[in-house]
């Protein structure tokens, strides 16, 4: 998030990002993966996971 | 300790001293040291208490022997849960992500003053947690599933143990920063360090989620909060429960990387497939938490599906790729070392009297064929419903956290002991024969509490004779020899855990000081005795000849697919189709 963002400042000069291949800099950048680790799960898990419990009836 | 030999370093004009490794040339800062020490004393402590209590389950569970009666077996059971599964493991992965961050990457340890918040808020809740688990009121399980209500002091304790965790995984990515400006290392940061870096993005995830969920908890425990939804809590309690489990995964098998590199030289087969296969961990491991719900009402077969099998094989991959090229490295390597004959001189000749190597190759071999094998068919959702909360789910994950993650701490202790505390190890010959003992006990509770979960008897359950139970049933005789043999195992599983106990704090308080002069010995037995800087470096192996591992990977996915399909004979004998 905003840590990602901060990352981007050291954006690579274009003869970098030419060498270096797009995978090897996703894996490089520790806040991006951290950006995925905890919204993947967020969403897959938690938060379809309690939209489910929410649409369960009330019993009277 | 080598105090003389520290030297101050003002970079980016913070001073901290170091130390120079003499095995690895390694600078090693002083505060990332000290810190590395407290945490994993404070580990084996709470190892030591909690495996106390699992031995004192597994008698009881013995039913001839029967040792504790029922309220006292199920305050013994949520201690044991709580001190081994979080408290033992916590302390040790912060030791070991320090480690990792400050040590490999030869950098400063960010805010090591916070560390020792985190640190003093982990002991202060750990200690508070036990408290009110020994007085009786919080026999709720590590899981304390509501509206089972425990002390407020229970959830208030692992509230501020959680928070102390995060902490400093919050200063293992801040020493990431630190490294990549002060440019302590080249490229890449290192495989091993790059497993850290996993294990630490799902404790942050798993850990928040657990504060999340056991904040209002907390408050309901005090009066404060009326109701807890109990499927809810499950949901996000599981994010915490099954999440650390998979920072147990990653924190293991960097150190299964990081032990063969020490001892054997030895490198990733190839970097890329590595860091991928840890890249599909952060993706995907995390959504297997689900299959802690499979029989929940409430939560749809989409949501079931999707979370324990399209993404979750993703991650179980993940695992083979690791299985594979941890044992391919190490084949390299040894190759490279002169032990070329045949298809397994490699292993033949591989240090086995070396407890660091032995207990890592044992965790490697035990975690695939028991954990990971028992694991894919517990998480598949069908099978699952033969199985669930029988005691083969205890059997499972005792071949994953204990012979898989606790195997592995155990022999990156005997690494650290050396190489941190610069102690030589004491009692060298009781020290190589513990961590056989240690795995042959533990394939034992794991195996024959499975064997006896096949048999249907349940888990966490005081008294399967039902002597004063309402209705009765009655277990057949396999079942009561299962859960004997169990008890036997314990008992040589806990003599090798005493022993690790008793060698580690031996050789804190009396271990011989290590120097330059005898590092390397004091490491242990090693092919040539050679040390490299395999563990702190970017690089591949650079070979595929690899004939005894393609062996070993082709048995294992026989055992694999022979052990699935026979459960889903078992599944259709319970429910016959035509
Ligand atoms: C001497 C070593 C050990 C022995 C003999 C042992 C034995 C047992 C037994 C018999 C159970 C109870 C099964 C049941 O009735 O449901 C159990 C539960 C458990 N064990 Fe262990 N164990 C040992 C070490 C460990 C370690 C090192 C860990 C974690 C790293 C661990 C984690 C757990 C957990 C999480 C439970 C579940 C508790 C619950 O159901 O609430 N055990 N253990
Ligand atoms: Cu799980």
């Amino acid at each position: 998030m905003t840590d990602a963002t901060e990352q981007a400042d050291d954006v690579p000069t274009p003869e970098r990002s030419l060498r270096i291949p797009v995978m090897q800099r996703v894996l490089d950048n520790p806040f991006l993966l951290l950006f995925i680790g905890v919204t993947v799960p967020t969403v897959f898990y938690i938060l379809w996971g309690l939209i489910e419990l929410t649409q369960i009836p009330i019993a009277n | 300790m080598a105090i003389a030999e520290a030297e101050t370093q003002i970079i980016g004009g913070i001073a901290a001293k170091f130390r120079t490794c003499p095995a690895s040339g390694l600078k090693i800062d002083l505060a990332a040291e000290r810190l590395i020490k407290a945490n994993a004393v404070a580990s084996i402590v709470f190892l030591a208490i909690g495996g106390l209590f699992g031995l004192l389950v597994a008698l009881t569970r013995w039913q001839t022997v029967h040792i504790l009666p029922a309220d006292m077996f199920y305050l013994a059971l949520t201690a044991h849960g709580l001190d081994v599964l979080l408290v033992w493991i916590i302390f040790f992965e912060m030791a070991v992500l320090y480690f990792c961050s400050a040590v490999l990457l030869n950098c400063r340890l960010a805010t090591p003053k916070l560390g020792w918040v985190a640190f003093v808020l982990m002991i202060a809740g750990a200690v508070l947690a036990n408290v009110a688990v020994l007085q009786g009121n919080s026999s709720v399980m590590f899981t304390s599933y509501v509206p089972m209500k425990a002390d407020p002091n229970f959830y208030l304790g692992i509230i501020l143990f959680a928070v102390g965790a995060l902490i400093g995984c919050f200063m293992f990515l801040g020493t990431l920063v630190i490294a990549k400006d002060e440019k302590t290392y080249e490229g890449s940061i290192p495989l091993v360090t790059f497993g850290a870096l996993t294990a630490c993005i799902i404790a942050i995830f798993s850990i928040a989620a657990g504060a999340i969920i056991l904040l209002p908890t907390w408050l309901w425990s005090l009066g404060y909060i009326s109701h807890i939804d109990t499927v809810m809590y499950k949901l996000v309690w599981w994010a915490m429960g099954h999440g650390t489990q998979q920072v147990n995964v990653a924190a293991h098998v960097a150190i299964w990387y990081a032990v063969a590199a020490i001892l054997l030289g030895a490198k990733p087969l190839s970097e890329k497939v590595s860091r991928t296969a840890f890249l599909l961990y952060i993706l995907f491991l995390q959504l297997a938490s689900a299959h802690h719900l499979l029989v929940e009402p409430g939560l749809s077969e989409e949501w079931q599906i999707f979370n324990t099998s399209y993404a979750i094989y993703l991650a179980v991959l993940g695992s083979m790729i690791h299985g594979m090229t941890v044992t391919g490295a190490v084949e390299a390597a040894q190759r490279r070392n002169g032990y070329t004959r045949g298809a397994f001189e490699w292993l033949r000749k591989a240090p086995w009297g070396n407890p660091a190597f032995a207990g890592m190759f044992l965790s490697l071999i035990m975690f695939g064929f028991l954990g990971g094998i028992s694991g894919v068919v517990l998480g598949t959702e069908q099978l699952n419903i033969m199985l669930h909360n029988t005691i083969y789910v205890p059997g499972h994950f005792h071949a994953t956290v204990v012979a898989g993650t606790t195997l592995a701490f155990m022999a990156l202790t005997y690494l650290v002991l050396p190489l941190i505390f610069q102690k030589q190890v004491v009692w060298p010959k009781l020290a190589r024969l513990q961590p056989y003992i240690f795995a042959v006990g533990v394939a034992g509770i794991s195996l024959f509490m499975m064997g006896a979960g096949t048999l249907g008897v349940a888990r966490r359950h005081w008294d399967i004779g039902f002597a004063d139970a309402p209705m009765s049933f009655s277990y057949p005789a396999a079942a009561h020899l299962m859960l004997a043999l169990n008890g036997i195992f314990a008992v040589i599983a806990s003599i090798g855990g005493i022993l690790f106990v008793l060698i580690a704090v031996g050789t804190v308080l009396w271990g011989k000081p290590v120097t330059a002069e005898n590092i390397v010995e004091s490491l242990g037995p090693m092919p040539k005795k050679q040390v490299t800087d395999a563990v702190s470096t970017y690089g591949n192996a650079g070979t595929w000849h690899l004939p005894g591992t393609y062996i070993l990977v082709a048995v294992f996915f026989l055992s694999f697919v022979l052990y699935y399909f026979v459960n889903w004979k078992y599944l259709s004998e319970i429910w016959p189709l035509s």
